[in-house]
């Protein structure tokens, strides 16, 4: 008998079977597990529930429909709160010693060797300073947050989250396990998009792709913290300034939450249209964090590994940086010309050239746009003074004395540019996981570029807004 | 089942000079080995812990169903044999068809892994039974790690290990990942199992409709007399009789049978899975 023959009596035993084949196979499997199981299982006297009564009680108010939502706002706040009140003074001393000592030292040691002008500027002014603010800036809200983030993870929060927010997505006419992928893309936008393979339909799986980029990353929320400290928080009253700055960010991360879903809606009612499917999310059991290891995990890997990644990044950045600032094109340098190139449009939608420019330089990793921003003003807006060493150990205060003083930023730039800091292209890792899940050049532009329009339309529409109120 | 220790390595009581089970953690030193060990489970059931504990990677762990989804790779080192380890996506059955379900399924046919050490959860054994028999129906070179046993013992739930054992006729260890308990135990069973040399043997599930019955058996005689002495020949059968594309496809190219052959088949499958 050939294996055709075989395909042929394979099909003709079919057309003789019961039509309901696959569910007697799971009825054969589920009795045989049944009886397996009470043969080895003896549970204590009276109890029949494996559920202990403290998890059900729990989830009932976690993922209550009055208190689901306000407990996640609040949850989410205080990990950002902490965060910020947390990473004042680490962020000082780090920049104290880096950006100070460390600096001072490099350029004393450099003279004294008697290196070339230009080679020490390039790698101390350039290379090693992009580095050094990268670390100051990032390391200590990343040493608090991660750790802390990854305590809720382990408890078993993330998928209650993800429960309050799939009747939402469902609503929305996406599929449920979509919040799930997203709470994957609050680590990593490039790991979001590979998780969207939990997802079957294909037409629910590309909204998932397109609009895992709403969920802020690692990347980015240290940006979005920085901002919210020294624009948003440095408005209100100082014994309040922690709190208003987490909730800043409390405000973008949930404003990202309403773009996925209004991207979703639109995408499935327009280009992807279909029906939501159903699926049934499954509640983990609480299990208490194990305190030790997670501190080493999310310190030792998760922050070394997104710093490793923002310090392998920034340091070809600052090159790049220094040498367009220093190379100079018909009396002009370079990074100026394309600065005054970028400018106009920036100031149209309330960001300005330096930022476009920033944003631009740091599309391999978000995790350098700020020390790109203040690197680029410095040596453009203020030459010399990295040189003399003036305003280089950046501290929070001194950061905002630099951009609103040299670089003219006001409270919208700074709003606009936690909005930007959302609503604009994944960076390039991300696309490329985007291509390599989707093949089609198609969506990976659209998931690429969706986001960059949607940004410059909010930006341009806050700075109309304000200049009609008059408050710039 | 006799434990050995990681920390002496040698075997107290065992005359047969058996070789020690220390642990060589190889991480993703992936590109010799000796044999081929895959990890399948349910969602959320500590497979990524025991992966980690086994390679000495660090797979992110989290408290939630569906976190690892691609095939991830590593190895280690025991009983003077290297085993490449390949942690499937975490699936509650076999018979559905989700990508995911899919990954892990083919693997197992294609890839013909050398132990399959299925990870279930003590807390929701019948659960957890339901991946096992199904799994044990594609190969009977299975481990059963029972994990999250330190769950159970806080619910005061006592589960038999051995009684399991002779029902499913494969070694059954019972687990706490995350304390460290019962990796020793795991080892000498993945090496066990990997050393012996099997003909089908574990219980089967047979079916109350004797035309579905009769179906699969004539269906499995003729699949063995093509493709020699199939593990799973059954199971193809049924598959056959469901229409399985996949299956179908494997059939007409001839790559059911002889070891390894259908690697660059598992490679395809693979590459379309993903």
């Amino acid at each position: 008998m050939t294996n055709e023959n075989i395909l042929e009596q394979a099909a003709a035993l079919r057309g003789a079977l019961k039509p309901n084949l696959h569910d007697e196979l799971t009825a054969a499997v589920y009795a045989r597990a049944s009886d397996i199981a009470a043969r080895a299982v003896h549970r204590p006297e009276g109890e029949s529930e494996p559920e202990s009564g403290f998890d059900q009680r729990l989830d009932r108010v976690l993922t209550s429909r009055v208190w689901g939502f306000p407990l996640m706002v609040l949850l989410l706040t205080a990990v950002l709160w902490l965060t910020i009140a947390g990473a004042n003074v680490p962020s000082a001393l780090l920049a104290d010693f880096l950006q100070g000592t460390v600096y001072n030292a490099l350029h004393g040691a450099a003279q004294a060797a008697g290196a070339p002008r230009w080679l020490e500027g390039f790698l101390i002014d350039g290379v090693y300073l992009a580095t050094a603010w990268v670390v100051s800036v990032m390391l200590p809200p990343m040493a608090i947050f991660f750790p802390l983030f990854t305590l809720l993870e382990d408890f078993g929060y993330l998928p209650r989250v993800a429960f309050n927010l799939d009747r939402l997505f469902k609503k929305f006419g996406a599929h449920g396990k979509q919040s799930l992928t997203m709470m994957m893309g609050y680590g990593c936008n490039a790991a979001g998009v590979v998780s969207t393979r939990i997802i079957d339909s294909p037409r629910e799986r590309l909204i998932a792709i397109i609009t895992n980029n709403f969920s802020v990353c690692n990347g980015r929320f240290p940006t979005l913290i920085l901002v919210g400290t020294i624009f948003i928080a440095a408005a209100a009253p100082p014994f309040l300034a922690g709190f208003i700055a987490a909730l800043s960010v409390v405000a973008i991360t949930i404003l990202g939450v309403f773009f996925t879903l209004l991207v979703s809606a639109g995408l499935s009612r327009t280009v992807l249209k279909g029906e939501a499917s159903n699926f049934s999310l499954e509640l983990p059991p609480y299990r208490p964090p194990q305190i030790w290891q997670t501190l080493y995990r999310s310190v030792i890997e998760r922050t070394l590994v997104v710093l490793r990644r923002a310090v392998l990044m920034a340091a070809p950045a600052g090159a790049v940086i220094w040498l367009v600032s220093n190379v100079y094109v018909g009396g002009e340098s370079a990074a100026a010309q394309i600065i005054a190139f970028l400018n106009p449009f920036g100031v149209l939608i309330g960001l300005n050239g330096v930022i476009l420019l920033a944003y631009l330089v740091a599309i391999p990793a978000n995790e350098i746009v700020v020390p790109t921003i203040l690197m680029l003003t410095l040596n453009l807006l203020a030459p010399g003074a990295a040189q003399n060493g003036v305003m280089i150990e950046l501290e929070d205060a001194k950061i905002q004395e630099l951009l609103t003083g040299v670089g003219g930023w006001t409270l919208l730039t700074g709003v606009n540019l936690m909005l930007f800091s959302l609503l604009h292209n994944p960076c390039s890792t991300t696309v490329l996981t985007i291509w390599q899940e989707t093949r089609s050049l198609k969506w990976t532009a659209v998931a690429a570029l969706l986001p960059v329009a949607l940004g410059v339309a909010v930006c341009l529409l806050t700075a109309t807004a304000a200049r009609l109120a008059g408050w710039i | 089942m006799k434990a050995f220790t990681a920390e002496t390595g040698k075997c107290g009581d065992c005359a047969s000079g058996c070789a020690p089970k220390r642990l060589t953690k190889l991480g993703a030193r992936v590109r010799k080995f000796d044999a081929v060990a895959a990890l399948a489970g349910n969602p959320n059931t500590g497979k990524s812990t025991i992966f980690n504990a086994l390679t000495g990677l660090r797979q992110h762990v989290g408290n939630w169903a569906g976190k690892t989804v691609a095939r991830a790779e590593g190895a280690f080192e025991t009983g003077g044999k290297k085993f490449k380890l390949i942690d499937l996506p975490g699936t509650y059955s076999l018979l559905s068809t989700s990508p995911d379900e899919e990954i892990a399924r083919d693997f197992l046919l294609f890839g013909k892994p050398d132990v399959t050490v299925v990870v279930g959860d003590a807390m929701r054994l019948e659960r957890s039974l339901h991946l096992v028999l199904q799994i044990l129906e594609i190969t009977t070179r299975v481990v059963f790690a029972l994990n999250l046993m330190d769950e159970a013992r806080r619910a005061r739930i006592r589960i038999d290990a051995r009684q399991l054992a002779r029902d499913l006729n494969v070694p059954v260890v019972a687990m706490a990942a995350r304390r460290g308990e019962g990796v020793s135990e795991l080892l000498e069973a993945v090496s066990e199992t990997a050393r012996r040399d099997f003909s089908a043997s574990a219980r089967r599930i047979s079916y109350a409709d004797k035309e579905l019955e009769n179906a699969v058996e004539t269906l499995a005689a003729n699949l063995r007399a093509n493709f020699g002495e199939l593990p799973n020949a059954r199971w193809i059968a049924l598959r056959l009789l469901e229409g399985d594309e996949n299956i179908i496809r494997a059939v007409r190219a001839n790559s059911l049978g002889a070891e390894k052959s259908g690697s660059h088949l598992t490679q395809l499958a693979l590459a379309e899975a993903r």
